[in-house]
C-alpha cells in the first residue's frame, strides 16, 4: 500500500552510503542543504552540479529510486504552494524558478538521507551531541509508538466501518473525531503502563 | 504550514532558530521541574498520537480533505510546557524521518507550530475558561476558539518570516496565509472540539487534569501576560517596518550581513511599508481580522452548544 511505503522511508541496503556513520551522513546532508540555501539565486551551474551529485549518490545506494521520486513528488506541492506566491511580485519569475530549484534540491538531499539512514541512528547522534535528554526520550518514545498507534487507529476505523452504513460528510467528521478521541484515551492508558515498565527497568526522569 | 528549505534567508533562519531554542529550552525546564515523572512518557506517546491523528481525513468538499495540526489539542490535553515538547518532537521527526519541513527551516517551523501555536492556544484556552467557567460547554468553546487563534498566530508568524526573507511581498503573503488559514483555522477548531468532546465524555479527568492543576496564581498571571505578549508580537510585529532593520542590525553585529546579502542580491524595496503607506489597506486588514475573529468565536460557540446539548450519546447517533 502507498501509505505503508510512505510511513517507512528507510530502505534497507548494504551500499557504501548505507554503511557510512549516521553522524557523517547527517553533517553531509546539512552541509549540502546549507550550501544550496545560501548560494546566490542565479548560481545555476552549481545547482546543476549539486543535482548531478545527488543523482550519482542515489544510484550508488542501489535503493528504490522510484520510491524516492514518489516521495519527492508528494512533497513538491507544499514547495510549489509557497513558491507560487513569489510569482505575484514584480519580476518574480526568476525568483520563483530559483526558489523551486533550491527547495527541490534540499528535499532530494533530505529524502536521500532518510532513505539510507535509520531514524534510530539519527536519534543516537542527537543523544551524542547532547540534545536535552528529555527531548531525545520523547522522540524515542514517539518513534517507538508511532506505528503501534497508527495501526491501532486503523483497527478502530476498520471496526467502525464494518458496523456503520451511513457515510455522509458530517458523520465522517464525527467518526474520525471519535476514533481520535478514543485513541487518545487508549494512548494515555498505554502511557501509564509504559511508565510502570520503564520504572521497573530502572528509569529515572 | 511547514516551511521547506530554501525559502528563508540566513538571518531569518538564525533568528527563528534562536527563538525556537529559547522557547523549547524553557518548556523542557518547566517539564523537568514541575511535571510528575508519571506524566513524562505520556509526552512521547502523545506526540505519536498527534502524528497519527494528523493522518485522519476530514472530508471538506469536492474530494479535498483537511487534517489536524494538533497544537491546540496538545495544549488542552497536556498543558502548555508538555505540549511544546510534544509538538517539537512531532516536527523534528517529520523533518528528520519524512523530509516534511526543511532541516534549515526547522527552527522557524518549531517556533511557529511548536512554540507559538501551543502557547497561544493555551493562553486563549485559559483566558476563555476563566471568563466562561468550567463544564463541558465552556471547555469546548475555549478549546475551539483557542484552536482558531493558534492556527492564525502560527500562520502570521510563518507569513512574517517569509516576507522578511524577501521571498514574497508582505501584502500578498498576509492576504494568502491569513485568508486561507481563517478557514483552515475553523476546521482545526471544529476537529479539536469534536475530539476534546469525546475525551471529556470518556475520561473527563484527562482534560481537567491539565486545566485544574495549573501553576500558582502569580505565575499564572505571568504566563497569561507572556502568552498575550507573544500573541501581540506575532500579530503586530510584521506591520512594524522597523523589524527588518532591527534584524539587520543584529545580523551586522554578528557578522551575518555579508552572508545574507550574498543569498539575497535583490534587496526588498519597501515591503512592509506598502500596507502602512496608504491608510485604507491597513484598516481593511484590521477590519477583516476582527470580523474573522468574531466569526470564529461564533462558530466555536455554536459547535460547543451543539456538542454539549443534553441527551446526546457519546457516539452522536
Amino acid at each position: 500500500m502507498l501509505r505503508d511505503r510512505l510511513l517507512r522511508p528507510y530502505q534497507h541496503g548494504s551500499s557504501a552510503v548505507h554503511r557510512l556513520p549516521a553522524a557523517a551522513k547527517l553533517v553531509a546532508a546539512l552541509g549540502c542543504v546549507l550550501l544550496v540555501v545560501l548560494l546566490p539565486r542565479t548560481a545555476w551551474w552549481t545547482y546543476a552540479a549539486v543535482a548531478a551529485g545527488l543523482v550519482a549518490i542515489a544510484v550508488a545506494t542501489r535503493a528504490d529510486l522510484r520510491g524516492m521520486l514518489v516521495r519527492l513528488l508528494l512533497l513538491e506541492p507544499f514547495v510549489l504552494g509557497i513558491a507560487l506566491l513569489a510569482l505575484l511580485r514584480p519580476g518574480g519569475v526568476p525568483l520563483f524558478l530559483s526558489m523551486l530549484t533550491k527547495s527541490t534540491l534540499c528535499l532530494a538531499t533530505m529524502i536521500l538521507l532518510t532513505a539510507t539512514t535509520r531514524f534510530s541512528d539519527l536519534l543516537a547522534v542527537l543523544w551524542r551531541i547532547r540534545v536535552p535528554a528529555l527531548l531525545v526520550t520523547t522522540l524515542a518514545l514517539m518513534h517507538r509508538y508511532l506505528f503501534v498507534l497508527a495501526e491501532e487507529m486503523e483497527r478502530m476505523q476498520r471496526a467502525r466501518r464494518s458496523r456503520t452504513f451511513v457515510a455522509g460528510r458530517t458523520s465522517a467528521w464525527r467518526d474520525s473525531a471519535q476514533v481520535a478521541g478514543q485513541l487518545f484515551v487508549r494512548t494515555s492508558e498505554r502511557a501509564e503502563r509504559v511508565y510502570l515498565a520503564m520504572v521497573a527497568r530502572g528509569w529515572k526522569a | 504550514m511547514h516551511i521547506p528549505d530554501g525559502f528563508l534567508d540566513a538571518r531569518m533562519l538564525v533568528a527563528a532558530a534562536g527563538l525556537a531554542a529559547v522557547g523549547v529550552g524553557l518548556a523542557l525546564r518547566e517539564v523537568r521541574r514541575n511535571l510528575p515523572p508519571r506524566r513524562v512518557p505520556l509526552i512521547g506517546l502523545a506526540a505519536a498520537f498527534v502524528f497519527a491523528a494528523q493522518m485522519l481525513n476530514f472530508p471538506v468538499a469536492a474530494g479535498t480533505s483537511g487534517h489536524l495540526i494538533g497544537a491546540a489539542l496538545a495544549a488542552v490535553l497536556l498543558g502548555p510546557a508538555a505540549a511544546v515538547v510534544a509538538m517539537t518532537a512531532v516536527l523534528l521527526l517529520q523533518s528528520l524521518m519524512f523530509a516534511d519541513g526543511g532541516i534549515t527551516a526547522l527552527g522557524a517551523n518549531v517556533f511557529n507550530l511548536g512554540v507559538i501555536a501551543p502557547l497561544v492556544a493555551y493562553g486563549v484556552y485559559r483566558a476563555v475558561r476563566a471568563i466562561a467557567g468550567d463544564g463541558l460547554q465552556p471547555t469546548l468553546l475555549a478549546t475551539g476558539f483557542a484552536a482558531w487563534c493558534s492556527t492564525m498566530a502560527a500562520a502570521f508568524a510563518c507569513a512574517g518570516q517569509l516576507a522578511a526573507s524577501g521571498v514574497v511581498e508582505w501584502g500578498t503573503v498576509l492576504a494568502a496565509m491569513g485568508g486561507v488559514h481563517m478557514v483552515i483555522g475553523l476546521g482545526e477548531a471544529v476537529i479539536t472540539m469534536l475530539i476534546v468532546a469525546v475525551v471529556m465524555r470518556a475520561r473527563p479527568e484527562l482534560v481537567a487534569a491539565s486545566a485544574s492543576a495549573g501553576p500558582p496564581a502569580r505565575r499564572r498571571t505571568l504566563a497569561y501576560g507572556a502568552a498575550l505578549a507573544i500573541a501581540m508580537m506575532v500579530l503586530v510585529a510584521p506591520f512594524a517596518s522597523s523589524l527588518p532593520d532591527g534584524l539587520e542590525h543584529v545580523a551586522e553585529r554578528f557578522g551575518f550581513a555579508g552572508l545574507a546579502a550574498a543569498s539575497q542580491p535583490a534587496p526588498l524595496p519597501d515591503y512592509a511599508v506598502v500596507p502602512l503607506a496608504d491608510g485604507s489597506p491597513w484598516l481593511a486588514t484590521v477590519i477583516a481580522g476582527a470580523f474573522g475573529t468574531l466569526v470564529a468565536f461564533a462558530v466555536a460557540w455554536c459547535v460547543a452548544r451543539a456538542l454539549a446539548a443534553p441527551g446526546r450519546t457519546p457516539t452522536g447517533h
